[in-house]
């Protein structure tokens, strides 16, 4: 009886995700970020040990692991932020769109136009809010006209999800905003000069539970346009918000994988003891 | 690299009462069969009485999961045994009331005369019993290898059900004054078969809970 | 007893000052009046005014804030912003040792490479002896101003794709503005007290003057002359100018307030 039951039912075939990667989807894109043995190094000591990691396009792609594992120092080579430091070096390829960022010649003013960046702590100019998201436009000689800049910082706001909350003073200080609405305001801020990448260094990590859940669902909605990699501290939120995480240890990075993969079943024991909480 | 977590204490506690809620379920088929072959009443009532206990277990360890899973956030291998506990806990609830139907069909086999192939059943009990304990010794020391042979050796039960299932249904023909007894006894072959399913399915959460692979509906149970 | 003892050191404190302007209105109000504002110094017994010492003075701290300001911020920009390492650690000792000349020193100086060579004492070699005394004093406050905006503000704009150049124009200077300004305005009350400087620059005039080649008035210079004179008259009239002083230097206290009330 149950013989007959079995050969009745048919198979059902249930995808199986590989863990080396990316869905099959994701596969089908091509590569917006390619890193290839990158090294970095400050001064003498080596913060970066060989890091190969492709990013797909409009993707989230998060990256975890302790304080000063590396995440934010990776991060910050993919718009060459690290220059500013002096006495730094990095050795290796970070392609975006196929083109090396780091051979000479690059010019450093449009790969930051391209790779937007929002940082851990919001950082609006004290100017007004209009200012603050027109301030790459003005710099960067995108609008021709003021009346286009004041739409593409409309829509900047409205893509940023604070065009509601704003809209009746843009010409208030942007410092009378609320620490969420700040950081959104820097979000808008990085939007308004449309670049291609954004990058998110803990974008979230002093705001409370209701402003961090809105930046959460505005980070979901804008990875229909952008490729957003986020550094963060707290595992949820890259469980809530990625598709893809990495996950960085003492400069190296560990593993790669999709994020449900990463956080039922990891491939290494490293990952799974940082994820489950085991380490000391 | 390890260090002591609260949580591990949380995960430890579970485990042991899903391996008491295994224990007890073991018991209540064993001693179900004891009353159905040695036509003991008492201990098939015992049986009966023990299942409240069986089904207080079963809640209690639904509401540690699911408070682990709220306030614990469990990820990766962790959250990979909470859920199997969950799963698994109604699992074993299940089994232990089919040995009370088994109870229940000895008390009343207990009330006439006994039949000849009540033996037959023994090898199968014997078997299911041998597939459950394996089976929960496969989840404590996370032993996929182990949770494979069981799902594999679950075939040995369906045969054995099949030969009976013939044997009694040419019984009911050839003595149709003991049908009723008969029938009786194939719905006890039919809960042991059903236990050999559900011994299945814990040991394919031990694989998930161990490897991450789902192999429910997956693996090979032609005969 | 911790706060009882901090309570009258503070009340000593602002009790002689309380008591330094009212001793200085009570000796000065006397002498007072619009004439004596704008008038110019007359002989003893014939009254007079020192109002060709206000224009002077003010010429002066003009002169002094036209040189003294861009080029003091001109260095704190450069020490917050740009210089690093072992330049950048010897400017800012220079000028923390700059700050630290008695401004007579500035004086003597100004008057040996400015003065001789012209030949004659001028308003020119004043204003220049004011700005090194203020230069040192711009530059350290600008740095430290500089330095309080934080570097995420400038990571921020670099990473909108703003050169070096313009994040330093067009987000850190004026997020740092209003501190800035205030430093200056210190400065400025600073220099406007100074007389040493002056004795061998600008020397003093008795007459109303805006040339820059000639010598000019100052309330300062001018107080010392009338103090040390035999004159009970011009006792007075230095008492007068005292707090017409004191006032001004106020008056540059009140604006640096009300310039600091932040606007974003």
């Amino acid at each position: 009886m149950l013989a007959s039951m079995q050969t009745a039912t048919p198979k059902i075939e249930v995808p199986q995700r590989k863990s080396e990667a990316p869905t099959t989807e994701d596969q089908r894109r091509e590569a917006k970020v390619a890193v290839r043995d990158l090294d970095f190094f400050y001064g003498k000591s080596q913060a970066l040990h060989g890091i190969s990691l492709e990013i797909p396009e409009r993707i989230v792609m998060a990256f975890i692991g302790p304080s000063g594992c590396g995440k934010s120092t990776f991060l910050r080579t993919l718009n060459r932020m690290n220059d500013v430091i002096p006495n730094t070096r990095a050795q290796g390829e970070v392609l975006i769109d196929g083109h090396d960022i780091y051979i000479a010649g690059t010019d450093v003013v449009e790969l930051r136009r391209r790779v937007g960046m929002v940082f851990q702590k919001s950082n609006p100019f004290p100017k007004s809010i209009f200012e603050n998201v027109a301030y790459g436009l003005r710099i960067n000689r995108v609008t021709k006209s003021s009346s286009e800049l004041s739409g593409r910082v409309e829509q900047a706001l409205k893509d940023a999800a604070l065009w509601e909350e704003v809209k009746d003073r843009l010409k208030s200080s942007a410092l009378s905003l609320s620490g969420g609405q700040q950081q959104r305001l820097c979000i808008a801020r990085a939007l308004a000069i449309r670049p291609e990448v954004l990058l998110m260094d803990e974008p979230a990590s002093a705001l409370d539970p209701i402003a961090t859940s809105k930046i959460e669902e505005l980070i979901f909605d804008l990875k229909k346009h952008y490729t957003i990699v986020i550094v963060t501290h707290n595992m949820q939120q890259a469980a809530r918000v990625s598709d893809q995480t990495a996950f960085f240890l003492l400069g190296k990075l560990i593993e790669v994988n999709t994020t449900e993969k990463m956080f039922t079943a990891p491939n290494e024991r490293l990952t799974e003891d940082y994820i489950t909480g085991r380490f000391g | 690299m390890d260090k002591h977590r609260h949580l591990d204490d949380e995960l430890s506690l579970l485990r042991d009462r899903v391996l008491l809620l295994g224990g007890e379920t073991e018991r209540a088929l064993e001693r179900a069969m004891f009353a159905l072959t040695e036509r003991d009443t008492a201990v098939a009532n015992e049986v009966l009485d023990n299942d409240d206990r069986v089904d207080l277990l079963e809640v209690e360890i639904d509401r540690q999961c699911i408070d682990i899973i709220a306030l614990r956030q469990p990820a990766a291998r962790d959250l990979r045994f909470v859920i199997s506990v969950a799963k698994m806990a109604p699992v074993l609830e299940r089994i232990a009331d089919h040995a009370c139907n088994i109870a229940r069909a000895a008390i009343d086999l207990n009330n006439e005369p006994e039949v000849k192939p009540v033996h037959d059943l023994s090898p199968m009990a014997a078997h299911a019993l041998s597939m459950l304990r394996a089976a929960l010794d496969a989840f404590t020391s996370g032993d996929a290898e182990l949770a494979r042979e069981v799902i594999k050796s679950d075939s040995e039960i369906n045969n054995l059900y099949n030969h009976i299932f013939h044997r009694l249904i040419e019984l009911m023909v050839t003595e149709p004054s003991t049908a009723s007894r008969d029938a009786r006894l194939l719905f006890v072959a039919k809960h042991l078969e059903r236990i050999g399913d559900y011994v299945t399915d814990i040991c394919e959460l031990t694989v998930y809970m161990t490897e991450a692979a789902f192999i429910k509906h997956y693996h090979q149970r032609s005969n | 007893m911790m706060t009882t003892l901090t309570a009258l050191c503070t009340f000593a404190a602002v009790g002689i000052l309380l008591l330094i302007l009212a001793y200085i209105s009570w000796r000065g109000v006397g002498s007072l009046s619009f004439r004596f504002l704008i008038d110019s110094p007359r002989p003893v017994g014939e009254g007079g005014g020192i109002g060709n010492a206000i224009l002077g003075s003010l010429v002066l701290l003009a002169l002094a804030s036209a040189l003294g300001l861009p080029i003091g911020i001109g260095v704190g920009v450069y020490l917050s912003e740009i210089g690093s390492g072992r330049l950048a650690a010897g400017v800012r000792f220079i000028t923390d040792t700059l700050t630290g000349i008695p401004s007579i020193v500035t004086g003597v100086f100004v008057y040996a490479i400015v003065v001789l060579p012209m030949k004659h004492f001028s308003a020119l070699s004043g204003g220049i002896a004011l700005a090194l005394v203020m230069i040192p004093i711009v530059a350290r406050t600008t740095e430290e101003m500089l330095n309080l905006v934080p570097h995420s503000l400038r990571e921020g704009a670099l990473a909108l794709g703003a050169p070096q150049w313009r994040v330093t124009l067009g987000v850190v200077l004026p997020a740092a503005a209003s501190g800035i300004a205030t430093g200056a305005m210190l400065a400025i009350a600073r220099v406007s007290g100074e007389t040493a400087p002056l004795l061998f620059t600008a020397f003093g005039s008795r007459f109303f003057s805006y040339y820059l080649d000639q010598p000019i008035a100052s309330l300062t210079v001018l107080i010392y002359n009338y103090a040390i004179s035999p004159y009970d008259e011009w006792h007075a009239q230095a008492w007068a100018a005292t707090l017409v002083l004191v006032t001004l230097i106020l008056g540059i206290n009140i604006v640096v307030r009300i310039l600091t009330r932040r606007r974003f």
